[in-house]
């Protein structure tokens, strides 16, 4: 039996919304990590409400159904499943270019089916850019999401092991840590690629093996200072298991790592993308792939501007308001740089 | 000291052989020469050109030691990856090793200025940062940091490409002449784009490591014995804060050689940046693999290289364990 994608969209949506209602009560719960929220939205309140709306466009790009498609919808297979940002658009179509709000196509005047309707203009087969742009951010939060949640965790098995327990593991992990941090990091993204076909889950497998390392190397240190700690040692006098230890004493004081370190990770992953998708191997659908295309658009005479500035737009927000927050998230969170000022 | 360099070395030939083994498992087991042959040759052919595509390119043998002890590509790759023998192209079968030392001329004609002209823009940029720092230039440099580095690498190309080559035709927007009296027109845009680019990451950086070395208690002692600000920010802290600095640079110096893919692709560069970026467009996988190999290989020179040097330039670190 196979699922169609839009299902495990759909479902993706549930456990993303359930986790986000589990994770405010946590932090609402712990006095630390509430004063630490709290401080956050008191920095970078702009910043915040921008990820927001990228988020809850995602989000509606992410829940579909089938059906519900008029007869009269021009360029839309009736039988394929549409988000909710679909379905804003259903019957955008033109047959090519038009600039923002025109009446008329961009080359040869003809009259569009819906004057002034576009405020994004079309692009060249006639897609609404306005419609893509906003189907980019789901695109992007995806390959930052799924690239995180592939890296940190192996990050996490791999770095608390080998600072836990030392000796052989700690030898093969570091081993594996040097030589993938030995090799150019753009070419062995590439290589891996290449190797694993093109498409949306390799891309992410790549980012995340070629991510992982940095974040690896810091639990690593991190837990090797927690190792020693006196609660750590009085933990294991008291016979807890290692697991336990683990679980109990060491993870946490780890999460404040993790969160950092998922901020900071989070724009370099878009942006790589964006590389991945000028060399012809990025995720369909991303705003690299609609820059990318930018470029024999901008060599047309009158040049086409309405799309590459929508895609580029949308992706320096996002990246920005991910980095001013990545750098609030990094004072509020690290004892070593708090109180230092923005 | 001995003992030390030799222990570095042997580390530095294992990660080498484990890289290697990591481009066996991603080109030959994971993309088998099957999937390369009908890559290069299309789907149509029959099997037997397959068959003799394979055996021209080196891979009409078992994949490991196991199936075959003698004859496998395993043994093969490490035998020809480490004699500097990389074979042909699997694209258009034009010799690698060829192709590689020409494109090295062009890849270093782009990066050793951009890395000169980077150090020479972002640290004395930085060190302004960090002497008005908690004040509004501070604050307002650091938000042009961010500002520049969320932009991507892509629309600062074509954006320049457009406005720079195109609007004001300042200079050529692709192409490369060895000749030097023509080199810095075409070098010119990719220059500008890559120290742009990379200007906020760094600023922040130095800045960072300025106001780091800032707090020290030497810079105190300065300061308490009435040495002007300036001078304790040129003379006490730039000197120290440089250590770190350095050590990144002589980290970049082999990635120098490989060229940069985005620039010399867009620029019409044909440096290693620009091959590598053609063995993409054409599912050259022998060229690929053996651009990760030769990085891989200079990076890890390029480490042993730096901790050996930081034994000499820093007193500090000694070499026993």
């Amino acid at each position: 039996m196979t699922v169609e994608p839009y299902v495990v969209s759909n479902g993706a949506v549930v456990v993303l919304l359930a986790g986000a209602v589990f994770l405010g009560r946590a932090v609402r719960r712990n006095r630390l990590w509430r004063e630490a929220a709290a401080s956050l939205w008191r920095r970078r309140r702009l910043a915040l409400c921008v990820i927001a709306v990228y988020a809850t466009i995602a989000l509606l790009d992410s829940i579909a159904w089938k059906g519900g498609v008029p007869a009269e919808a021009v360029g839309v297979l009736p039988g394929a499943p549409h988000s909710v940002i679909d379905r804003l658009f259903l019957d955008s179509a033109e047959a090519s270019y038009s600039a923002p709000f025109a009446d008329v196509e961009f080359y040869g005047g003809k009259p569009l089916r819906h004057p002034g309707g576009h405020p994004l203009g079309t692009d060249i087969i006639g897609r609404d850019v306005l419609h893509l742009a906003l189907k980019g951010a789901r695109v992007a939060l995806l390959i930052g999401g799924v690239t995180s949640l592939i890296a940190i965790p192996l990050a996490l098995l791999f770095g608390v092991g080998a600072g836990y327990f030392g000796g052989r593991f700690d030898d093969f992990v570091f081993f594996l840590i040097s030589t993938l941090a030995s090799m150019p990091g753009l070419l062995l993204l590439i290589a891996l690629v290449m190797a694993m076909g093109r498409g949306t889950l390799s891309v992410c497998v790549a980012l995340g093996v070629t991510s992982w390392v940095g974040f690896c190397r810091l639990s690593r240190a991190e837990t090797l200072k927690l190792r020693e700690l006196d609660y750590v040692q009085s933990a294991r006098v008291l016979g807890v298991s290692e697991p336990g230890i683990i679980v109990r004493h060491i993870l946490p004081n780890l999460v404040h790592l993790i969160v950092i370190t998922f901020v900071l990770m989070f724009s370099g992953l878009v942006l790589s993308e964006a590389v991945l998708a000028w060399l012809g191997i990025g995720v369909d659908g991303s705003w690299g792939q609609m820059i990318d295309g930018a470029r024999n658009e901008l060599s047309r005479e009158p040049i086409v501007w309405w799309n590459i500035a929508a895609a580029g737009a949308a992706l320096f927000t996002l990246i920005l308001s991910v980095n001013a927050v990545g750098d609030a998230v990094r004072d509020v969170l690290d004892p070593r740089t708090r109180g230092e000022g923005a | 000291m001995g003992a030390y360099i030799l222990r570095r070395l042997a580390y530095g030939i294992a990660v080498v052989m484990g890289v290697l083994f990591l481009l066996f498992v991603l080109f030959f087991a994971v993309t088998n020469p099957d999937d390369i042959a009908r890559k290069a040759l299309g789907d149509k052919v029959p099997p037997s050109v397959i068959e003799v595509w394979k055996a021209n390119h080196g891979y009409d043998r078992p994949l490991w030691p196991w199936q075959d002890w003698r004859e496998n590509l395993l043994f093969d790759h490490y035998r020809r990856m480490l004699g500097f023998d990389f074979g042909l192209s699997d694209a258009d079968d034009s010799p690698i090793l060829e192709r590689i030392r020409s494109g090295i001329g062009p890849s270093l004609s782009l990066t050793v200025p951009l890395l000169v002209l980077s150090l020479l823009a972002s640290i004395p940029l930085s060190l302004v940062v960090a002497f008005f720092r908690e004040t509004y230039i501070d604050r307002m440099g650091v938000l042009l940091c961010v500002l520049a580095m969320s932009v991507s690498m892509l629309l600062y190309i074509i954006g320049a490409q457009f406005l720079v080559g195109k609007v004001l035709r300042w200079f050529p927007i692709s192409g490369y002449d060895s000749d030097p009296l023509l080199l810095p027109r075409f070098l010119a845009m990719p220059l500008l784009v890559g120290v742009v680019s990379g200007i906020g990451s760094e600023v922040r950086f130095y800045r960072t490591a300025f106001i780091e070395e800032s707090t020290r208690d030497f810079v105190r002692t300065a300061r308490a014995k009435g040495a002007s600000e300036a001078r304790i920010m040129t003379r006490h802290v730039l000197r120290n804060a440089l250590i770190p600095i350095l050590t990144q640079v002589v980290m970049s110096i082999p990635f120098l050689f490989m060229g940069s893919i985005l620039l010399e692709s867009f620029f019409g560069i044909p440096g290693l940046g620009g091959i590598t970026f053609d063995a993409i467009q054409a599912n050259d996988f022998s060229t690929l693999r053996t651009m990760v190999f030769i990085g891989s290989l200079l990076f890890v020179l390029g480490q042993i290289l730096t901790d050996l040097s930081y034994g000499l330039v820093d007193p500090r670190v000694r070499f026993e364990r």
